[in-house]
Formats: C-alpha cells, structure tokens, sequence
C-alpha cells in the first residue's frame, strides 16, 4: 500500500529512484481508487486505465516523469473526446493537444483521465455538467465546488496525485478550497491557453489542483512560458523575485457579510502569519468590491462571442431541421444546458446596440480601476490576503434555482481574473457543519509575475 | 425590466431554441442579474481613463512558413457531422421561392 493521502510529486520521484515502488504501482494503486469511488463521485467522465499503465511502463525521464495527472475536460488531449462537460460537444474528438498537454507529457506526466466540470466552465458546483453532479469526496451530500469540480475531487478523493483545472473566475482556487486541497492559478498569460475550449478569452488561465505548494511549483514551471500558439501567452525571462519580508495586505471591508466561522478562520490564518515573521496591514481596495459585477458582463460577452463557433455544422453535435436557420437553433438549444444559454443571452443583451455603452465599455472601465486599486495595493504589500470563498461547501442542489446566488460563491476569486494577478487557494483549517468537518481556504494573491511570492508563503503557511 | 419577449428577442439573436416556460424563467433570471451588474452605473470613472480603455493590442503572426497544405484536412473534416469527399455538407441555404 502506498500512502497517497500524504504524497507528493517529490515523495513519489523519491520512491521511484528509491525503487520503494515502480511508476505502475503508484498508478494501478489510483486505478484502484478510481474503480471503487468514482461511480459515487463522478470526479472523472473517462479514465485512460490501459494507456496509463502502457505509459507507467516506459521508464521515461522528466521532471514529472510518472506523475499520474487528471485533466479537467476542456483541455484538448489528441485523440480523446473533450466534452467541455457539454451535450453539444459530447461526440467532439481533438484532433491536436493544448500546449500545457504537451509540456506535461514531455516531462514524463500520466495523464488519467478526463474530469467532470460545469458545462463549459461556466459554474461553481459541477452540477452544470450534462454528464451528472460531481460530489464532494468529504461529504458527498455537497458539491466539490466548480466548475473544475471533477479535478478537485478527483485529487481530493486520492484518485489523482495533481490535477489541471481552468480558471476564469475561481474555477480552480475555489473548488480546492471546496475539497481542501491546494488550487493555484497564474498570471493571466503566464501559462498557454492553446488547446483550452474557451469560455472568456481575457480571463481564462490553465491551473493546478495539488496537494502541497511545491507541487503547483513543479507543476507550474513545466507549463509556464510564451508560446507562440497562443499571442496572449506571456512570461517574462525575469519574474518577480521573492523579498526578504513579505508584507500581507488584508481588505477587511471586502469581508462584511460573511460567514463568522469564515472570519475566524481567516483572522486565525493572518496570526499564524504574523508568528512566522510576516508582517500585516489593513488595506483598501475601493472599487474591488464591484469586481463580480464587472465579471458578469465582460465574461458573458465573450461566452456570446466564444460559443458561436458551436452551430451543428463543423465539429460536434448536430440536430435536422427544416432548413440551416432551423438546424442551428435547434442544435444549440439541444446542445446547450439551462446556465449556457443563460450567459449566452446575458452577453447578447450586454453588446447589443443601446446597452453597450452602459454595461459592455462601462464594465471595461470598472475593470481599469480595479487594476489600479491592485496595482496601488502592491506598491506597499506583496500579498492580498482573503478567504478563497466566503462560506464552505454547499449542499447539492442549494443554489440551482438562483443563478445569481451561485455566482456569488466566486466573490473573492474573481477579482484576481479581473486585474489578472496570480493567486491561490491554500486549506486553512475546519468548520463544523451539521457533523461534519469541512474545509476552509485562504487565498493570497501578488503582482503579475510574482507567483515565486504566493509559493513561498503558501509554502510557509502550511508548513512546507 | 426583461420581458419574456425580450428573451425570445435575445434567443433569436444567439440562435437559440427556449422553451414557453423558459422565456419566463429565463426573463425573470436574467432581469435579477442585470440589476445586481447595473451597480457599475453608478462607479465615479475618471476621464483619464475613459480615453484610453482599449489596452490591449493584437499580435500577428508574421506571413510566411506556412505548414504543408492538406496536412491536417482529414483530421478537422472528420469532426464535421455531415461530410463528404473532404468537405464539410451544410443544407442548401438558397432558395427557389
């Protein structure tokens, strides 16, 4: 037996150069898991059992060299089917990986499986996949979070050693604070989005599910970089470096509200914080608090625009009609579940003639000062620090009929996509809910470029 | 307000089927999420940066080096639902009446 609830990348690349256990062992023995969990779970819609092993037999070298890996299922692996958690894409088969898929692979990563998530990303509980609910492996009476719900759990239920998520409003930060794991998404650019099925183009950014810091690190390293495919990938030669002292910035106004458990939770981080020599100030972000609402109109608008491309004719689903007109309408109503056409309509409205000017350029102009409110902020500090989600895991189907209470599970994640800063989520502690413990998070995030800072404290958090 | 007109209005726009129940549903959603994101109308925006919005720029790729023709065809049309001898098949889309 090896003990997965305490691995990590570098655990496990001991064990293998210490011969405790061979590549195929570590992946028959997530195999496993998988077989017994995943009917209760749905973390994963595929899982690659033979050519995982295949793979594990190889021997190769790299700096995941038999890493077993899952993949949120909107990232193109050649091949396979990349479903986006989407009807209207269930047939759909990538001709060509995303370029984070290559990279993995090239340095020796497993890829298990496909992982559930909300239908086209867009969701905070999984339950928008048309493929079935993923549960929480802590208390499957509660969603995992989303939407890469699918990679949280499947980490969180040992059926993965690390996990890739997307993140566009806390897709990846939130369900690993859902599932108690670590949840780590880049600078926006840092890391390629060629070969993501694209939701909203300026906010997406590949991310990691782990159990530790170092392994984001690891994780990260390998997948960072300009890459020609993608003309929004940047990463500079020189990335922020790690100060000294490291000052905390807390937005406590951004906190009203919210959960008191929760607070306790975060005021007990930011001592332990203190205790390890960090020092911490209060801060104002004035226009932060608007962040979520910038969020639900440029995010929309660009879904409107992104999903065009799905009408029936080139790739994926398709549904008869009487003439093309008919067959589009009827392909993407079949195609597309209740919250994607939701968001859809919502863009159509927010670009349409007459409303632009107040929703559309208005929330591109919000978008600019809460930049600035963050670049203001990193003049003094160099982390923000807050909860990663301002109450713990809900009950499945507690937020389905109001779509505006699911979107405020992501009031503290969504900032950062928005200013496009690195953050992540890191496991904070327990609450007490109905007899059962669930996890809490915290979430750090620095300036552009300086995700060296959030490993470094994220690392010293939690002991590293 | 969204009316279920309106939204019938807006699935026509982003050729989409909804149902009777869904134009109402979807109008009452949709109403509730527009008044939660009209909280920006209200954002104090200063002139500076009213001028200038459009930070972002597009990169090109530069012409030349194109990959061999053909290459990837088989692949992408066999994603097509409806093909034939490696084109994609769309109905007829012109008329005789």
């Amino acid at each position: 037996m090896i003990d997965l609830n305490n691995l990590s990348i570098k655990k496990a690349k001991k064990a293998f150069s210490d011969k405790e256990y061979t590549a195929r062992d570590l992946v028959s023995e997530y195999l496993d898991v998988i077989k017994k969990q995943n009917p209760t779970i749905n973390a994963y819609l595929e899982v690659f059992s033979n050519e995982a092993l295949l793979e594990a037999d190889k021997n190769v070298s790299g700096k995941l060299a038999g890493i077993p890996i899952a993949i949120k299922d909107n990232i193109l692996i050649k091949g396979k089917i990349a479903s986006a958690g989407s009807k209207i894409l269930s047939v759909f088969t990538a001709p060509y990986s995303a370029t984070v898929i290559e990279k993995l692979k090239k340095e020796g990563a497993i890829i298990l499986g496909r992982t559930n998530m909300d239908e086209f990303a867009m969701g905070s509980s999984t339950e928008n996949s048309a493929f079935g609910p993923t549960k929480n492996p802590i208390d499957e009476t509660r969603v995992p979070g989303g939407s890469s719900g699918g990679s949280a759990a499947s980490v969180a239920m040992n059926g993965a050693l690390a996990a890739l998520g997307t993140d566009t409003g806390g897709s990846v930060r939130q369900p690993a604070s859902f599932c108690g794991k670590v949840g780590f998404k880049p600078t926006y650019g840092a890391v390629s989005r060629y070969g993501l099925i694209a939701m909203g183009s300026s906010l997406d950014q590949a991310g990691t599910i782990t159990n530790t810091v170092e392994d984001a690190k690891v994780l990260f390293d390998v997948m960072k970089g300009t890459d020609p495919m993608d003309s929004t990938s940047y990463y500079p030669d020189m990335p922020v470096k790690v100060k000294g002292r490291l000052v905390i910035g807390v937005p406590r106004k951004l906190f009203e509200g919210i959960e008191k458990d929760v607070l306790e939770n975060v005021e007990l981080a930011i001592s332990k914080f203190r205790d390890l020599g960090y020092e911490v100030l209060d801060i104002e972000l004035p226009n932060a608090k608007h962040a979520l609402a910038v969020y639900y109109i440029l995010m929309p608008a660009e879904v409107s625009s992104n999903l065009a491309r799905f009408d029936g004719v080139k790739y994926g689903l398709h549904k008869g009609g009487k003439d093309l007109l008919d067959e589009y309408i009827k392909t993407r109503g079949e195609g597309f579940g209740k919250e994607t056409r939701r968001r859809i309509m919502l863009g159509t409205y927010v670009l349409s003639a007459g409303y632009s000017e107040a929703f559309y350029r208005k929330a591109l102009l919000a978008q600019r000062l809460i930049r600035r409110d963050y670049d203001e902020a990193f003049k003094k500090i160099d982390i923000v620090l807050t909860p990663t989600t301002p109450t713990p895991a809900f009950s499945l189907g507690e937020k389905t009929d109001d779509p505006l209470q699911m979107y405020l599970a992501d009031i503290f994640t969504v900032p950062a996509n928005i200013s496009g800063n690195p953050a992540i989520s890191l496991p904070s502690g327990f609450v007490m809910v109905k007899g059962k413990e669930l996890p809490l998070g915290i979430q750090l995030v620095s300036t552009h470029y300086a995700e060296d800072t959030l490993f470094k404290a994220g690392g010293d958090f939690l002991g590293e | 307000m969204i009316t279920p007109e309106d939204i019938q209005k807006l699935a026509n726009l982003s050729r989409i089927d909804i149902s009777e129940e869904e134009k109402i549903s979807f109008s009452k959603e949709i109403d509730s999420i527009l008044l939660y994101v009209s909280q920006i109308s209200d954002l104090a925006v200063q002139t500076e940066i009213d001028n200038n919005i459009f930070q972002v720029r597009n990169v090109f790729r530069a012409d030349g080096e194109p990959h061999e023709s053909g290459l990837y065809t088989a692949d992408l049309i066999k994603g097509a639902p409806k093909n034939e001898k490696g084109f994609v098949k769309v109905r007829k889309i012109i008329s005789h009446d």
